[in-house]
């Protein structure tokens, strides 16, 4: 029975009929075409897009991966010069990081934070596709300038003064500093969408208190987000104007100092894995959930290990500098930290070990990956304990040992969780399940190549084989294991083969999914696979933590949002109260144009001063374009409102 | 979608086809007496008839590499201990429009294979052709010669005078040198 | 063509084996601070390994048991077992604190030990990173007993050397695995470490921190020795270089003095007296030639003087072309300055 609940001073049209169901459809309907695809602001648009580039991303990675591994397998191999290896590791960390990890989980959470909160849209659709267009020219740019000699040489953490002016010469390291600027952009935009659609779009009844774990995992991320990346864009600026503009922020000779680089990349670059990991947590929590068919056990000490993780991965950084002339105390302090942030992790797992244990697991692929995850992303996290020791880490920092830590939390932290995130939300997404099998050889694949690929590595590491080398000589002996590790890197190309295909074949040939093939609890479950443009006819109300296991046949809804226009109900961000309706933009040329004016400006600006001072007043246009209010809705909105004036006796 | 997919990929393959001299790093040249310097002719007249001889073309002047590691010579070989870093000193200044010698590449190489009078000293034998010309690149720079785009902002050292940083170099008005 | 180019660096490149060290390991200590850190690391590799098999072995448990007695739908919500459930969580979580506290002690602990190691130095080595090799200079009161070389330290066994470290140019690491964990050098930043090697041996250190296009070719060997010859070693690189008294070793020196030779290099008591790239007054002494890519043979010695770039490429050494004659008769010369 639908209940309405009338909200005072506002009066709600009558209960949405079927001729309003069409309206409402006609009213969300993307446009067709070339044009509509350009000006799409819908948030399943730009989400859906958002993930296929950042899996591009991964691709040119993974391809980097697969010629550095080449290079390694043999000793004194002659595949990569020195010059070329250099750039090809450096595409790889920076693809890897700025295009390809931050941007997945960006882009997951764009499509399905709307769809479990109850609401039609993000905040503000235009910027999100700002955001988009954005990281899109930014990866465009990096790439375009790979393909000409031109990609960054100096690793994805760039550090001075080998990148300086003096040591780096061209333009490598400009454009690296450029696209940290592009993404950095894409993803301030990215998190200041989720944290007010969290904030301010929540279905009534879903208070903080029964908020799904996925999306506190997100909101706690983009909080991160907002905090950490300003850090980078000042290093990445500061190196820039030491590059471009002679400045001597990094010149130790007239009072710079090349370690204040290193602070603030770390800054951010320690905050920055929690950002990869945190999105990835909240995935697994979802998934143990719903194939554990009961809630994940232990709700409060989840976020609380969530917000925890967030906090303490700002208190880190130093690790990264051990080797370098900081004080002892100060490290002290940093090995604490490092070896603390291990707890609220731990107890997670604890919990969705427990959530097994007290449910009735179903083994399908995305549980398997979440095993997987359990597996090799604790082999990782312990290594970071290890390295969180200032002695030891003063063995095995810049070595092999710290290449296999970091991609087995990479892989094991984040990837697992994301291909099970994959084989879970496709059929909400295509409306078709994956391959079952494909899925299995995917998964037992990739856990074998990620084993065989990155255990080795470890004793390499403290065999002596330092980091970022392009080739090793034979009487080293590292001969062997590298080529296992590069047999590995084989594997799971083949299991990353695997995934691709099913992806591809399940699109025509998955079985059909129907709204909710797991059983699951959240409310995106709720719609039907894929999802109608405006998300759910009426806004669903939520009575428990429990999402839609909780409710007895029928779903309470909240209905007297405007079918004639695209609206969203904005409530109140404590008890979740409906405050007023939103009325979202429609599709537009705007952030395409401000996109490419941006992109103009950045990559002008490497070349010559001009090119910020033109972009500057470039912006100016399509940002009128963006801000101008719309007159005819303007003028329907008074109309409407003088129309009530005149006739109050129709509240209810 | 695979069309537009194509479109957005198709630029990068362009452009790698197009490739980009200015970020090219030659280790070496094959081999390095291949370049006899008896080659270079610093005037374009000649007696009679014979091929034009373009001497304003370098084999380095858009290559930022070159540039960087004729800033290294530079500071190796003590040019600036006459030189200083552009500003000149016991020897004449190389960022401005004055070039007793001449500025053509060809000019610059032959100054310092064979030294010049009052001080300049020839480092022929001393310093291979490739160094050489890796020089006449930096040099030529200094005065704004090369690319803007090639060449760095600033070295990692002290600024005796704040302005060395920023002033705007001069690039000269004729290649010919003042009788 | 292309595969006897190949051929030849491979040959080239596979020659550096026949350098004679320790096997290069951070788990094969020569000295306190690496055998500290050996004993960190075996303790945290015992508790790691226990926690993961310990949690592994509870998420297969809990697998196969869910497998074998599937829960009935209103089982799933009872409070005794979620009651039960809590009390193994808390307990693993106070354990896990508990574990994580211990390898933190032990962390602090060692990290402790190895700042008390630095007593009073017998010798003080400074060691400057330049792109791509190592500066080693002896430091003595005495100006004429300062002693300096490259891309080799020598130490007297048993004996703690002070190493001041720092830039010519950007950040470069200082690792010997077998004997200390690495310092950083920072252009700007004078840093210090301390070494000491408690067996004889030769001890391979590689640059650990991303320097550029020849990172992986800049190594550096440690060789520890008893006292006696490691005083006879350093009188001998105390004295000047040797003069040469055959006719090819001073056609030799005479090719060092007035080629490109003497702009980088310094031998002294000769004209050579560039500071630009690595002293050359005791080379032939030398375990390897350009910062441990090479063995230190005539051959190679002189393959590398002439074509430096094929062997290691964007080196700042150019290719030299010598005659024949003046390349074997340098050869010889530099092969006598033992």
């Amino acid at each position: 029975m639908a209940t309405t609940i009338g909200t005072d001073p506002l009066t709600l049209p009558p209960a949405i009929h079927d001729e309003d169901r069409k309206t409402l459809h006609e009213t969300w309907e993307p446009e067709r075409g070339f044009k509509g695809w350009v000006r799409a602001v819908n948030h399943k648009t730009v989400g859906k897009r958002y993930i296929v580039t950042a899996l591009v991303f991964l691709l040119l990675g993974g391809l980097e991966a697969a010629a550095l591994r080449m290079q390694l397998a043999r000793p004194d191999n002659t595949l990569l010069g020195p010059d070329r290896y250099n750039q090809v590791f450096s595409m790889h960390g920076t693809t890897m990081m700025f295009l390809f990890a931050v941007p997945i989980m960006t882009a997951i959470g764009i499509y399905l934070v709307p769809l479990m909160i109850g609401t039609r849209n993000v905040a503000y659709p235009r910027l999100n596709a700002l955001g988009y267009w954005t990281f899109l020219l930014g990866g465009v740019f990096l790439y375009t300038f790979f393909a000409m000699n031109s990609g960054p040489d100096a690793g994805w953490t760039s550090y001075t003064p080998l990148t300086g002016p003096q040591f780096a010469n061209g333009k490598r390291i400009d454009v690296w500093a450029q696209l940290v600027t592009f993404t950095e952009i894409a993803a301030l935009i990215a998190a200041l969408e989720m944290v007010m659609t969290v904030l301010k779009m929540r279905a009534p009844g879903m208070t903080f208190r029964r908020l799904p774990l996925f999306v506190w995992a997100q909101f706690i991320t983009a909080a991160m987000v907002m905090f950490a990346m300003p850090a980078v864009a000042t290093g990445s600026i500061m190196l820039g104007a030491d590059r471009l503009l002679a400045t001597h922020f990094f010149n130790h000779a007239e009072g710079g100092d090349a370690l204040l680089y290193q602070h603030l990349f770390w800054f951010f670059g320690h905050p920055e894995v929690y950002i990869i990991f945190l999105p990835a947590l909240g995935m697994v929590s979802q998934i143990v959930g719903t194939f554990s068919r009961r809630p994940v056990f232990g709700y409060p000490v989840m976020v609380a290990a969530l917000l925890t993780t967030g906090f303490i991965g700002f208190g880190l950084w130093v690790h990264h500098m051990f080797a370098t002339s900081v004080h002892m105390l100060s490290q002290s302090f940093f090995t604490a930290a490092s070896t603390m942030i291990a707890i609220p992790t731990g107890v997670q797992i604890f919990c969705w070990i427990a959530t097994l244990w007290l449910g009735r697991p179903v083994w399908k692929t995305p549980l398997l990956f979440v095993a997987g995850f359990v597996v090799v992303f604790m082999i990782g996290g312990l290594s970071g304990v290890m390295l969180a020791s200032v002695p030891f880490d003063a063995q095995a920092h810049d070595t092999y040992f710290v290449v296999a830590h970091l991609h087995y939390v990479l892989l094991g932290g984040a990837l697992f969780p994301l291909f099970g995130a994959f084989y879970y939300w496709y059929p909400k997404v295509v409306g078709r399940l994956m391959s079952e099998r494909l899925g299995k050889w995917h998964f037992w694949l990739l856990l074998i190549g990620v084993n065989v690929t990155f255990f080795p590595q470890h004793l390499l590491g403290l065999e002596g084989m330092t980091r970022r080398i392009y080739t090793y000589s034979e009487a080293m002996g590292w001969g062997p294991l590298n080529l296992v590790s590069t047999v590995g890197a084989v594997i799971i190309v083949a299991g990353m083969a695997m995934f691709a295909v099913n992806l591809l074949w399940s699109v025509r040939h998955g079985e059909d999914a129907g709204a909710n093939p797991w059983g699951a609890d959240t409310l995106e479950w709720l719609t039907t696979s894929p999802p109608p443009p405006y998300n759910f006819v009426d806004t669903p109300v939520v009575t428990s933590r429990d999402g839609l296991w909780a409710y007895d046949g029928e779903v309470p809804v909240v209905t007297g949002l405007h079918t004639d226009r695209p609206e969203v109900l904005v409530t109140s961000m404590m008890d979740t109260r409906p405050v007023y309706r939103h009325e979202m933009p429609e599709p537009t040329y705007a952030p395409l144009v401000m996109a490419v004016v941006i992109a103009g400006m950045l990559a002008a600006g490497i070349f010559t001063p001009w090119g910020v001072v033109v972009g500057t007043f470039a912006i100016v246009i399509p940002f009128y374009i963006w801000a101008w209010p719309d007159r005819g809705q303007h003028a329907r909105n008074l109309r409407e409102e003088k129309q009530r004036r005149a006739e109050p006796e129709m509240a209810s | 979608m695979s069309v537009r997919f194509m479109a957005i990929s198709a630029l990068p393959v362009a452009l790698s086809l197009a490739g980009c001299k200015q970020e090219n790093r030659d280790f070496r040249e094959m081999p390095p007496a291949a370049t006899p310097t008896e080659a270079i002719r610093v005037g374009e007249l000649q007696p009679g008839g014979g091929p034009p001889f373009d001497s304003t073309v370098t084999k380095y002047a858009d290559n930022a590499y070159a540039i960087g590691t004729g800033q290294r010579l530079y500071n190796q070989m003590n040019c600036v201990g006459c030189h200083f870093h552009g500003g000149g000193g016991i020897g004449p200044a190389l960022m401005d429009e004055q070039w007793i010698y001449g500025s053509d590449p060809a000019q610059i190489f032959k100054t310092i294979v064979e030294g010049r009078p009052n001080g300049m000293p020839s480092f022929r034998n001393k310093l291979d052709n490739q160094q050489v010309w890796q020089l006449v690149a930096y040099v030529r720079s200094l005065s704004g010669l090369g690319g803007s785009t090639v060449s760095s902002a600033r070295e990692d050292h002290m600024y005796l005078s704040p302005d060395l940083a920023i002033r705007s170099p001069e690039k000269p008005t004729r290649s010919a040198p003042r009788p | 063509m292309r595969l006897r180019h190949h051929a030849t660096i491979a040959l080239l490149l596979w020659a550096s084996s026949c350098v004679g060290y320790d096997h290069q390991s951070a788990l094969d200590p020569a000295g306190p601070q690496a055998g500290s850190v050996h004993g960190l690391w075996y303790l945290m590799l015992g508790i790691s390994a226990g926690v993961y098999v310990v949690v592994v072995a509870a998420l297969l448990l809990v697998i196969r048991r869910r497998q074998a007695h599937p829960l009935e739908p209103d089982e799933t919500r009872s409070r005794d077992r979620e009651a039960r459930a809590k009390r193994v969580v808390v307990i693993a979580g106070a354990v896990t604190v508990g574990v994580l506290f211990v390898v933190l002690l032990a962390d602090l602990a060692v990290a402790r030990g190895l700042t008390r190691l630095a007593t009073s130095p017998a010798l003080t080595i400074r060691v400057t990173g330049h792109q791509w090799w190592w500066d080693v200079e002896y430091e003595d009161s005495i100006p004429q007993r300062r002693v300096r070389l490259a891309n080799e330290i020598h130490l007297p066994v048993g004996q703690p050397v002070l190493v001041k470290l720092q830039s010519h140019d950007v950040i470069h690491s200082f690792w010997v695995p077998n004997l200390a964990g690495k310092r950083d050098l920072i252009p700007g930043h004078h840093t210090e470490t301390w070494i000491r090697a408690d067996r004889p041996g030769v001890y391979r250190s590689q640059c650990a921190e991303f320097c550029g296009l020849q990172h992986a070719k800049m190594a550096l060997y440690v060789v520890a020795e008893p006292r006696d010859q490691f005083d006879a070693w350093i009188a001998r690189q105390r004295t000047p270089a040797v003069t040469p008294n055959d006719t090819l070793a001073i056609r030799g020196k005479g090719v060092l003095e007035s080629g490109s030779c003497a702009l980088c290099h310094t031998v002294t008591s000769t004209l050579a007296r560039g500071l630009v790239g690595p002293n050359l007054t005791h080379v032939g002494s030398r375990l390897s030639l350009a910062a441990g890519t090479l063995p230190n043979t005539p051959g190679y010695l002189a393959g590398w003087i002439a074509d430096p770039q094929t062997i290691k490429p964007g080196a700042q050494m150019p290719p030299n072309s010598l005659t024949p004659e003046d390349l074997r008769a340098l050869v010889a010369y530099l092969s006598t300055l033992r």
